[in-house]
């Protein structure tokens, strides 16, 4: 945004009697909260998502509105092809992309630190940047242990390489950074929607709609949209290969330090032992899922998205296929004498993946899962308003 | 040579071709409309009426086919063929199955549409994605569709279709359906149909068109003029009062504005000159395109006061707002003595009563002419608010008659290769008023029954050509 728009923007906002000037709408926040006010007098879409049902409870879109529907939106597309109002009308409505485009505001005004929020914007190449030092990092770790990224095969032997501690520490205080910066965001994000008591329907309906990805289905089961009006599953279907597939990897990782600490089980675990299968498991869900996501990004309507936000959705779904391969990798060639080598990748990739969650495509789950509880809470609700029917 | 023409591009003209290639058929349909704006008016629509004798999925409750067919009696005023008004409410029972394989869903009636949770079945997503589904279904099925194609003449042996001419084109079949919608678009026909009121203004001029911009009466004039009998007036068009800011084209649902009955409405001089409160307001929404029409420069202006805020549906474009009425009839451009004298001598006649919006309550004007007789309760709380209105045209009435077959007829002969659906033969059943929902559903009814036909006469031209 120029500096004359968001001077002009402000000045707007102080006309119109907005309460804090300084909280002028963002050019994406005025343009979500005009498309709503046209889609509030119409209603058609009302059966797709939680978006509109969510909406109709409300007659103006503020900051908090504007950054809440936005996040219950899937970016399904179904409202798109059937708007009336949708290009080339006057009215240039196109929910998806004008939702997607406040979301990158959310990521980025919610995020803490709030200085590192704004990696958002350049969310390709924080990715590339991660992943390169992630990489230099291990690189340059195993050789300065050992002296050499080829130390002949180790019998799968990871801590000859990498002692577990080291690894166990760097590992356990990025991704406990992460959690505590997504956290915090989400944390801002909740009481900025001002939401009320969560029961216990609301957090069940939430975890299931959560689950299955509901809002994928296109509110009749039929799926959601990609390239155009036809409706399919196939995205839900992804993406539950790829989030379910990065679960079982977690477990495998939790579950081997719970052998390693508790059982007093070292790696290399057999084949058949449970952090290696759900560990492969996981890892086919996160080959397959994100390859599918990505192939269907590729050809995605541009309409149903903003441009600027193609290179976190790709950044993401690369680095998750990056880490999948280098894992199987390491799996395949663990007795060999590229161990080391693979093992460096792999944790250089795993490391950058970690490191970018809360800056990065990751957090749209968090935020997402958080719109979702928020409506399940309010849709138990009375409304507010009394909109005459008859 | 194709089997079925069809001329249209909307879920009239789509139903045809449907059922027609359903039924062997060979099918052209030829859209006037770009890909973008393809769909007619069906684009703008969001339910069916459906009778129905116990609760079905979406709908609640029953729609007997009696309650159905005084429904009717009622809102046209008797203006209606009963026998072809009783197939459209039968066939009405059993075509959302049908619709359902084409890929239309249905979901419960919206927020704040309640009141047809009953009577009608909506669409998922509404009317254009009803559109999108048979067209996708159309493709899927091999209808050959043609957009940007606006047919200019059609050539005619007596009554017999022959072929179409889209330019240059002309293009034969043995069997022809129109469904090409009304004249609303047709500025210059709409005009005539007007004519000029007594202060010597065109009043069409000044009407904004809520559908699509090219409904434009090039085949139902054709076809008049070449001696197709009609029915319905010329000068009947269904007309609600929508915001003067809507565009010219396709302003659709959004641009209605649902106050009224909350406030008072003025003329450019500032004066009342309607009940405001005489029913509910989907009883009388469709009334206020005309009296507005009626008005000097065929404006109107709708205020209500804070007391109103959040009764009703929100409108798309935010009125005018202010502290003080003269600050309001300035923002409008109204006169400030006459809108103060105005609301003065309503809010003095307003005698109390308890507000209740949800019933036809006892809140009335006392000795104000015109009365205001529900709902009437002094403009007193600041920030007022006004929205400009003007005349929003839905469609026209005046159309081709028809039999139960959807046969166009020549002096009261049904031709036989020439059928016709949707809004060009509605007036058969709706001469005039309406009823939600009740335009899809003639033309889905209709669209099936001259699709099934159309195909059965190119199946008779086949064999003819054959022998």
């Amino acid at each position: 945004m120029t500096l004359l728009d968001s001077l002009a923007l402000e000045a707007a906002g102080l006309a119109a009697g907005a309460p804090h000037p300084g909280l002028a709408p963002t050019p994406a926040e005025a343009e979500l909260a005009r498309v709503m006010q046209i889609c509030n007098a119409c209603r058609y879409c009302e059966g797709f998502c939680a978006v509109f049902p969510a909406m109709t409870r409300r007659l103006e879109f503020g900051h908090a509105d504007v950054h809440y529907l936005a996040n219950l939106c899937h970016n399904c597309g179904a409202c798109l092809y059937a708007c009336q109002y949708a290009p080339p009308h006057e009215f240039a409505v196109v929910v998806p992309r004008a939702a997607a485009l406040v979301r990158a505001d959310t990521y980025v005004d919610y995020a803490w630190p709030k200085a590192l929020g704004t990696l958002y914007r350049h969310a390709g190449l924080t990715s590339a940047l991660t992943l390169a030092s992630g990489l230099a990092l291990f690189l340059a770790l195993a050789l300065a242990r050992n002296g050499t990224l080829f130390p002949g095969p180790l019998a799968g032997d990871f801590y000859a390489v990498f002692p577990h501690n080291l690894l166990a520490m760097l590992f356990g205080a990025v991704f406990a950074f992460a959690a505590l910066a997504l956290g915090i965001g989400v944390a801002r994000f909740w009481r900025d929607i001002a939401p009320g008591a969560i029961s216990a329907p609301a957090a069940g309906e939430a975890t299931l709609d959560i689950l299955r990805l509901r809002y994928l289905g296109g509110g009749h089961g039929a799926g959601c949209n990609n390239e155009d009006d036809a409706f399919s599953l196939s995205r839900r279907r992804f993406h539950h290969l790829t989030f379910y597939g990065f679960l079982l990897c977690f477990a495998a990782t939790s579950v081997a330090t719970f052998y390693h600490f508790a059982l007093g089980r070292v790696a290399p675990y057999p084949l058949a032992s449970a952090p290696v299968l759900l560990g492969t498991t996981g890892g086919i869900g996160l080959l397959v899922g994100p390859a599918g996501l990505l192939w269907q990004n590729l050809r995605r309507d541009p309409l149903q998205g903003a441009p600027a936000q193609a290179p976190m959705d790709r950044g993401f779904i690369v680095l998750l296929l990056i880490v999948t391969m280098t894992g199987f990798a390491l799996l395949a060639w663990r007795d060999t004498g590229a161990m080391a080598l693979l093992l460096a990748m792999h944790l250089g990739t795993v490391m950058a993946l970690f490191a970018t969650l809360p800056y990065g495509k990751f957090a749209h789950g968090i935020y997402r899962s958080a719109a979702l509880l928020k409506w399940a809470v309010e849709k138990r609700l009375p409304s507010t308003l009394q909109l005459s029917d008859e | 040579m194709i089997d079925v023409l069809v001329i249209g591009g909307g879920n009239a003209a789509l139903c045809a071709a449907l059922t027609a290639r359903e039924a062997g058929a060979s099918v052209l349909l030829l859209e006037a409309a770009p890909r973008e704006w393809r769909g007619g008016n069906s684009q703008h629509t969001r339910n069916l009426r459906c009778m129905h004798d116990s609760p079905q999925d979406v709908l609640t409750d029953a729609y007997s086919e009696e309650e159905f067919w005084r429904d009717l009696q009622s809102v046209t005023g008797g203006l209606t063929d009963e026998s072809l008004a009783r197939l459209v409410i039968r066939e009405s029972s059993r075509c959302r199955e049908w619709m359902r394989r084409h890929g239309v869903h249905f979901q419960p009636s919206l927020s704040g549409t309640l009141h047809l949770a009953r009577t009608n079945a909506f669409f998922m997503g509404g009317g254009k994605a009803l559109v999108n589904a048979y067209y996708r279904s159309a493709g899927q099925l091999g209808v050959d569709v043609r957009y940007d194609s606006v047919v200019d003449a059609l050539d005619l042996a007596g009554d017999r279709f022959v072929a179409a001419r889209v330019g240059a084109d002309r293009i034969e079949a043995r069997a022809c359906v129109v469904a090409a919608g009304g004249f609303e678009s047709n500025r210059e026909w709409l005009r005539e149909a007007w004519g000029r009121n007594d202060a010597g203004e065109w009043p069409a001029d000044n009407f904004l068109i809520r559908g699509t911009r090219f409904n434009r009466g090039v085949v139902l004039k054709a076809l008049i003029d070449a001696g197709a009998d009609a029915v319905g007036d010329p000068t009947q068009c269904h007309s609600v009062a929508i915001d003067a800011r809507a565009p010219l084209y396709d302003g659709g649902i959004c641009t209605r504005v649902d106050c009224v009955s909350l406030g008072i409405v003025v003329n450019r001089h500032a004066q009342r000159f309607y009940d405001e409160g005489e029913d509910f307001w989907p009883k009388r929404y469709a009334i206020w395109g005309r009296l507005i029409a009626q008005q000097p420069s065929q404006i109107g202006y709708s205020l209500i006061d804070a007391k109103a805020i959040g009764r009703f549906m929100p409108p798309v474009f935010p009125g005018a707002k202010a502290a003080t009425l003269p600050e309001l009839a300035l923002k409008l451009g109204l006169d400030e003595t006459a809108l103060s004298r105005t609301v003065r001598q309503f809010n003095s006649a307003c005698d109390g009563g308890a507000f209740d919006h949800t019933v036809l309550d006892d809140c009335r004007t006392d000795g104000l002419t015109p009365p205001k007789t529900h709902w009437a309760r002094p403009l007193d709380t600041p920030p007022y608010f006004g929205y400009m209105l003007r005349p929003g045209i839905t469609f026209t009435y005046l159309g081709l008659k028809v039999d139960e077959r959807a046969a166009v007829h020549f002096g009261g002969k049904p031709s036989p290769n020439l059928f016709v659906a949707g809004e060009m033969m509605a007036g058969n059943v709706l001469g005039k008023g309406y009823t939600a929902g009740v335009g899809m559903t003639i033309g889905t009814v209709f669209g099936r029954i001259a699709g099934a036909q159309a195909a059965a006469s190119a199946r008779k031209g086949t064999l003819r050509d054959a022998a």
